[in-house]
């Protein structure tokens, strides 16, 4: 009486071919890119070497190593956490704490998904038109990177928001039965709890922001500069624009170095993300309630 | 009107323990606190009106002096150099992001659905942690990347499977912008399917439905909206991405006639011209207008995507 009836039977064969069907398009989807990263991986690491790293474009940028690029970048980075972390983590306990369920939440949200959404290079020229022209920063690292701050702002905001959300409840409540003041119970209560999650998030951001082309093309991002960056108000090389650059704007390149530049800066940003994955990770382990 | 406040108010250190005027410093900096946060709070809406404010003031000139919709839209010239006769026609322009998108979105919404739906249907454990980690690391790749990938990996790879003259085209940056849309619809995919409560699955189960059949007839109904809007962030995001597409397209002004031709795509044009034009400049002006076209239409796709996705989330 409850032997599988042949429909049943033909049922479960459809179900393992759907589940075979689905693993191809899983391993269709990963494989040809690890097998992509795999020759950039070859072709790259035969020029990447400490000199390559450390010295800077020669010979028109056909020789020589990475160095301002690498280094402007690391300049264009710190700008903008400097801006994004205030901005995001501000709007983030808003959002968290305050807001209500009403009109105004719905456009802030719909406001951070817009600003993810819209292309990076209509960033770039908000970045241009606002503030190296009206703000008057000029092309510099201080344009680029509020340009930078401002598009991956969503990033910060979004994880920010998330681990705070996951604080309990009852944790808030007992601070303020303590009589505390809202601000003292999220200095005090909430952030120290969230700050983990929160730093995933800026781990995240920097992986993004090292990454981005576009939005730094007009802003202070240069193709080449003879100087390094002494401060904010100056141009500098950027690793992204250095691979645009040497792949499509410079005649003679050999034909390995824009190799090497595009698994140092993919290095870079797989990273920081496997370090923000690593690090989520370890946090679930270690979550206490 | 200060004698009745005295008498409201007792009188401090009247009470054990008790100062229950509450102005005290905390009480202040919690008020000034909560007006720098409401402020941070806004501060997307602030960015996101003025990314439209000063774009456009940046190519209202363009608009209000030269703008002829008609040749905007349906011109396929683009001649913005020219001395004499400039001609701004971004018709071509339209049909190669179209088309790119068009064909990437070919590419990534069955991958990138039949993906998600192994996840998170059927992959357990460390099988599916690998696989989400795996998915993860791919949306990060960078544009740049990607476009250094059509242009040296894709590029002589499609010269000599289909013996063509050039590998950059429709086709290269298709492919290209399909695999980097693909790890983020996948994303957002998987999390409406897991949006859908386990009880619909333990239901469809008790009555004897296979996995396949739990999914097809319970589960995809049920994400329905949360993976269109999936699909129309993919969209969105194919429609704007820059980098990738002007470094694997060929960057040619063409209405193309197959996936072997060469096009050019809307945000490409804005990045590589840019740099060549004096500020103010007519040119200069109408890259803003392509600006702001851009800025509308995904402002357009990620609203309606935001509605859709909400609309599940309400039932």
């Amino acid at each position: 009486m409850f032997e599988t009836s042949t429909l049943n039977a033909r049922n479960q064969q459809v179900q393992r071919l759907v589940r075979i069907l689905f693993l191809m398009m899983t391993l269709f989807l990963i494989v040809p890119v690890l097998i992509i990263l795999g020759t950039l991986i070859v072709k790259g690491s035969s020029v990447i070497s400490i000199d390559f790293l450390f010295t800077s474009p020669t010979d028109g940028m056909t020789a020589g190593g990475i160095f301002p690029a690498l280094l402007g970048t690391v300049f264009l980075v710190a700008v903008d956490l400097v801006i994004a972390i205030p901005i995001g983590i501000s709007a983030a306990i808003y959002l968290s704490e305050y807001a209500g369920n009403n009109w105004l939440t719905r456009v802030i949200n719909l406001a951070i998904i817009n600003l993810a959404g819209v292309p990076s290079i209509v960033h770039a020229l908000f970045g241009l038109g606002a503030f190296v022209l009206f703000f008057g920063f000029g092309t510099s690292i201080l344009a680029a990177s509020l340009t930078l701050a401002i598009m991956t702002l969503p990033l910060v905001i979004v994880a920010s928001k998330e681990s705070m959300q996951a604080v309990p409840q009852a944790f808030r409540e007992a601070s303020w039965n303590m009589g505390a003041t809202r601000w003292q119970t999220i200095r005090r209560v909430v952030l120290p709890n969230a700050i983990p999650g929160i730093l995933t998030g800026l781990i995240l951001e920097i992986s993004r922001t090292a990454g981005e082309t576009a939005p730094i093309m007009f802003t202070g991002a240069v193709f080449f500069t003879p100087f390094l960056p002494q401060g904010i108000f100056d141009q500098t090389m950027a690793m992204p624009l250095h691979l645009f650059v040497v792949a499509t704007q410079v005649p003679g390149v050999p034909e390995d170095l824009p190799y090497g530049v595009a698994l140092m800066l993919i290095a870079l940003v797989l990273f920081m993300n496997a370090l923000s994955i690593a690090f989520r990770a370890w946090l679930r382990g270690k979550k206490k309630w | 009107m200060a004698p009745v406040e005295e008498a409201v108010k007792p009188a401090a250190g009247t009470m054990d323990g008790g100062d229950f005027d509450r102005r005290t410093a905390d009480w202040y900096i919690d008020k000034v606190v909560q007006a720098l946060i409401f402020v941070g709070g806004i501060s997307a809406i602030i960015f996101v009106v003025g990314i439209f404010v000063f774009i456009t003031k940046e190519g209202l000139g363009f608009i209000l002096d030269r703008f002829d919709f008609v040749e905007f839209f349906t011109s396929p010239y683009w001649y913005p150099a020219e001395e004499e006769d400039p001609e701004y026609g971004i018709l071509a322009m339209i049909a190669g992001t179209a088309s790119v998108t068009v064909l990437a979105m070919l590419v990534a919404i069955p991958f990138s659905l039949g993906t998600a739906i192994y996840i998170a249907e059927f992959a357990t454990g460390k099988t599916r942690e690998t696989l989400k980690i795996l998915v993860e690391l791919l949306a990060a790749i960078p544009s740049v990347v990607w476009g250094f990938i059509g242009l040296s990996i894709m590029n002589p790879l499609i010269i000599d499977l289909f013996d063509v003259p050039v590998g950059l085209n429709v086709l290269n940056a298709g492919i290209i912008l399909g695999l980097m849309a693909a790890p983020i619809m996948t994303s957002i995919a998987e999390d409406a399917l897991k949006a859908v409560p386990d009880r619909y699955r333990e239901a469809a189960e008790a009555m004897g439905a296979t996995r396949w059949q739990v999914i097809q007839k319970t589960v995809l109904p049920a994400a329905r909206n949360g993976l269109l809007g999936a699909v129309l962030l993919g969209v969105g995001r194919a429609f704007g991405e820059t980098m990738a597409v002007l470094m694997a397209t060929g960057h040619s002004i063409n209405i193309p006639g197959s996936v072997f031709d060469s096009v050019r795509a809307l945000p490409a044009t804005i990045a590589a011209e840019l740099g060549e034009t004096a500020v103010g400049s007519e040119h200069y002006q109408a890259l803003f207008t392509l600006g702001i076209f851009l800025f509308m239409v995904t402002f357009v796709i990620n609203l309606s995507a935001d509605l859709i996705v909400r609309d599940t989330a309400k039932k």
